[in-house]
């Protein structure tokens, strides 16, 4: 039974689920830019002093940040939500990919499912091209009882690959965000 | 540029004298196209790396690997061109204060590399006002050659972030890096694990 008001079926949420995995795969640095659906996300590791957290001005420094630290031996994870994504073709394709640094992304993602304003339906629709052509890996959770097996092969296949990976938090997990909330 | 009367450096050479006064340890994060090609020309060195796109990231990515190797010192090299691109990493890394980072920014107040159409400090923008308005406060400029190394040598003994200006000529760069993103990953990433 799925609970979309961010309940996983099981005893964590979705927040707490990544957080573990974040753990397990030794994941300490923390880049982000504010988005309301990740905010349990966001002040869960604020709060952890497991992780590093900086908070940016745009996603594109989020993506240096976190290259850079794992080119110097210490994993990391980007949090944004679609719109962010949507502004980094031109990093993305230029840094982690061809340099084979394995930087691992968390969207929550808007403009679908409820969405109620017109310019996040149209940028939604950008993202999952700008992923392919750049070169980024890219699974979309929609399922909470699928979520643990998923994210922790999802972190494994990137770091052991080194490939740039982006976990898609759709709204079917999480929630999303609509008009009558 | 901001200054009357600016004694201009040249920026391979004050690349050589800022790599030189560096532990082989220390990492040097080279941003796009003429900084990191005068990084490249000043010789082979491991712990160097260079950006061969992402124009802008250079001091972002010299922000986690300071993060990430808080023992080791590190230097991040940028054009005004790209700083103006990116100028709200200056107030992210002010928050975060790395004690271990120091940045350089090469003003040249010219796209060089393009054609040398004019940047905005041509015009005034105060690349060194700019960071000290985002919380940077130990952010200088460098009058000259003998200024520079002075203020180098603070930055690199100081605990906490420091960004140079200096006033660039117009040479061209006197290298061109070798272009192989995962050679310079592995070259990088292993002198920084080492």
């Amino acid at each position: 039974m799925l609970d979309s008001g961010g309940k996983g079926s099981g005893a964590m949420a979705w927040h707490e689920t990544l957080i573990a995995k974040l753990k397990l795969c030794d994941v300490q640095l923390v880049t982000y830019v504010p988005d309301t659906v990740l905010r349990p996300l966001i002040e869960a590791v604020e709060a952890d002093p497991f992780f590093e957290v900086v908070v940016c001005a745009r996603e594109e420094e989020a993506i240096g940040i976190s290259t850079g630290s794992i080119l110097a031996g210490r994993n990391s994870v980007v949090l944004m939500q679609t719109s962010g994504l949507a502004t980094l073709a031109n990093v993305i394709a230029s840094l982690p990919v061809p340099y084979q640094v394995p930087v691992l992304m968390v969207i929550s993602e808007r403009g679908v499912l409820g969405e109620f304003n017109r310019v996040q339906l149209q940028v939604a629709k950008t993202m999952r091209p700008i992923l392919d052509a750049s070169g980024v890996d890219h699974v979309t959770l929609t399922r909470a009882e699928e979520m643990d097996f998923v994210t922790e092969r999802t972190f494994d296949q990137a770091l052991q690959t080194r490939t740039p990976t982006a976990l898609i938090l759709s709204p079917l997990l999480t929630g999303g965000k609509s008009a009558k909330k | 540029m901001t200054m009357m009367n600016e004694t201009l450096l040249n920026r391979h050479e004050t690349i050589c004298r800022a790599v030189a006064a560096l532990d082989d340890r220390d990492a040097v994060i080279g941003g796009i196209g003429n900084t990191n090609f005068d990084l490249w020309a000043s010789g082979p060195r491991p712990a160097n790396f260079y950006m061969l796109g992402s124009m802008g990231l250079a001091f972002p990515i010299a922000l986690g690997v300071a993060l990430a190797q808080p023992e080791r010192k590190v230097v991040a090299l940028e054009g005004d061109g790209s700083l103006l691109m990116q100028l709200g990493c200056l107030s992210t890394i002010a928050i975060c204060a790395p004690a271990n980072l120091t940045m350089i920014v090469f003003d040249n107040a010219m796209y060089q590399i393009t054609g040398g159409q004019k940047t905005a400090t041509a015009s005034g923008a105060d690349l060194i006002g700019i960071a000290r308005s985002s919380g940077l406060t130990e952010s200088h400029w460098a009058e000259g050659a003998a200024d520079f190394d002075r203020l180098y040598a603070a930055a690199l003994a100081r605990s906490g972030p420091s960004l140079i200006g200096v006033p660039t000529d117009a040479a061209k760069a006197v290298g061109t890096t070798d272009r192989d993103p995962a050679k310079i990953r592995i070259t990088f990433s292993e002198a920084m694990t080492a």
